[in-house]
Formats: structure tokens, sequence, C-alpha cells
């Protein structure tokens, strides 16, 4: 049998969704790592500029502007005709952290990208998912001229608990991504899977 | 826009944003009582006997849009923002108007609590495996 589009008067597939976050410091390569994997589409959220905002958005000759678009990395990986994921690159920007919360809602896990020129700018995304119980997994971007590290000194430098995986990646390569999603998503069910264990036993 | 009329040069750019504010097009709306935080990722999906939105007056070219969207297939919250270029929150108050009016239903995703289905994470694997 063939399996294509919906045939006429078939009502059309209401695909399960799922979604993956993408988070790090600026310029570690969220959004090349979110274009590696999916077709990319900008996506743009309206929000109210803010006091915080004022040094830092200058607004001369716009003074009217009371709201700022805030850029999200978007991707989508159609993986079955009903089955989709999501894939959310996380705002840099402090002051655009609380699309956090609602982006981390009901997310299967998250990816925090790593550079080790910049170690420090991810510690903010590491102790976010750690302390909202979300699977994660930290990917050591791996890019051209920066000194490779061994996993162990990572680990260390990063302080991660031992459950985490901790994976070198390439965040151009398709290949290398999908091993990141794939990561994620194998500690996201070996961590539902201790769950379920301690509330049986 | 200034005010006194002299800056006509900074009127219009792209940096100005959209010439119709976007919260115009939910009348000042900025939430939807009845579809309060929709998820990104929750499916919006057409009624298939829904009457023909562009005849309802009360309806946007917003609201069309989205209809017609969601007709070729189910559509997310985050494409949806993205396809018609609307704020998210834009797009939660005009999906909350067609689903009072009918044009469209919401599937939510599955609740953070009872994920993850272990047969689905299987299945994520194997998909991206197979990519």
């Amino acid at each position: 049998m063939i399996l294509g589009r919906s045939e006429r008067g078939k009502p059309p597939v209401e695909p399960v969704t799922l979604k993956i976050l993408v988070a790090g410091g600026f310029g570690v390569g969220k959004t090349t790592l979110v274009g590696a994997v999916s077709e990319i589409r900008p996506l743009r959220t309206e929000e109210t500029l803010t006091e915080a905002g004022r040094p830092v958005d200058d607004t001369s000759g716009v003074e009217g502007k009371h709201t700022t678009t805030v850029a999200m990395d978007f991707g989508r990986i159609t993986l079955r005709e009903d089955l989709v994921l999501y894939l959310f690159g996380t705002p840099g920007q402090e002051r655009f952290w609380f699309m956090w919360d609602e982006l981390s809602e009901g997310a299967l896990g998250a990816v925090v990208l790593a550079d080790t020129r910049r170690l420090e700018d991810c510690f903010a995304a590491v102790d976010y998912f750690e302390r909202r119980g979300i699977p994660f997994v930290v990917g050591v971007n791996c890019f051209e001229g920066a000194a490779r590290y061994p996993v162990d000194d990572v680990r260390r430098a990063l302080d991660l608990d031992d459950g985490v995986p901790l994976m070198m990646c390439d965040a151009r390569e398709r290949a290398s991504v999908k091993d990141v999603l794939i990561g994620v998503v194998e500690h996201a069910m070996a961590r539902s899977a201790d769950r379920r264990q301690t509330v049986t036993t | 826009m200034s005010a006194d009329g002299q800056g006509t040069r900074h009127w219009f750019d792209d940096d100005a944003g959209p010439v119709v504010r976007p919260y115009a097009m939910t009348r000042g709306r900025t939430t939807h009582a009845a579809q309060h935080r929709l998820d990104l990722i929750a499916v919006v999906v057409a009624e298939p006997h829904a009457d023909d939105p562009e005849a309802d007056p009360t309806l946007s070219p917003e609201h069309v849009d989205i209809v017609e969207l969601c007709r070729k297939a189910p559509q997310s919250v985050a494409e949806l923002a993205a396809e018609l270029d609307l704020p998210i929150g834009v797009v939660r108050v005009l999906v909350g108007d067609l689903v009072d009016g009918a044009f469209v239903h919401v599937n939510r995703p599955v609740p953070p609590a009872e994920l993850p289905d272990e047969n689905i994470l299987r299945d994520v694997i194997n998909g991206l495996r197979a990519l």
C-alpha cells in the first residue's frame, strides 16, 4: 500500500507534537544547530519594551515604538505524518528570560550548547534546566580553532551531575545534530524510567 | 509617528514596525478568555464542515488566513505565527475567536506530567535515526 497524502474527504491527520529546546550563550551556534536539521522559518513575537531594555535598545527616531520583536529560532522535523518534533532556540538576552518559562513548559528535553572558549556562557542555561527538572544534554560545539578538551575536564568545569550526558558535536553537521537530539530523547526516556521505578518501589 | 508632522522621513520604515500595529488586529485584546496561554505547539485543526470564513463579516482577513492555512494541513500555533508573520500573542487571540466560532478546534499537546510516553519517545528516536 502506498501511504501518501490524505485522500479526498478524509479528515487530515492531527499530529502529535513534541518540543526540544536549544539553549546556550550568544553566538554558540543555536541557529546553526536548528538550521542543520530543519526547514527554518523565522518566528517572532512582539513584546513590550521595558525599562531594562532602554539603555540597550536604541529607539531614537522611532520614539513611538513601545514594543520590540523577539526573534526565536524555530525548526520543524516531521518524523512521521502523525509525529512532529519542534525545536525552539531560547532567546539569549537575559531580559527575555521570562519567555523561557513558557517555552520550557511541556518540553520533552533540551540541548545546552557550549563553547569551550566561553563555557561560563552556558552556566545559566544548565542551572535553569537543573532547577526545573527538565532533562537536558550538553553539546560541546567543536569550533574550528578552539582547543579540544577531554570530556571529563569539560564536565568538571561545568560541574555537571553524573547523570547529565555530555556530547561533542558539530552544530553544522546534520548527522552530528541528529545524534545530539537522539541523546536528548534517550536521556528523557531513561529519566522517566527512573521516575517510574521510584514510584513503583 | 511624529507629532509635529515634520519627521516624514521617519515614517513607514521597517524599523517602525508594521503599519497596522499587531494588536489592532485583535481589537486591543492581548488574551483570550477561553484559549488562555495556548501552547506554541498546540495544533490548530480546521473544522471540515465549518461555514465559509470569508462570508462571516465578524472575522478579519487574518482570521480567514488562519482558517485557510489550517484547511491545507493542521498547523501549530508557532507555525501560524511564523507563516503569517504575526506575534504569537496575536495568533492566540485570533485562534481563540475561531474556536468560539467553531471554525477550528485545538489539540493541546500531551501534558508534561504525562510525558514522556515511552512508545512515543521510541518512535521519535527511530524517526530521528531514519532522517
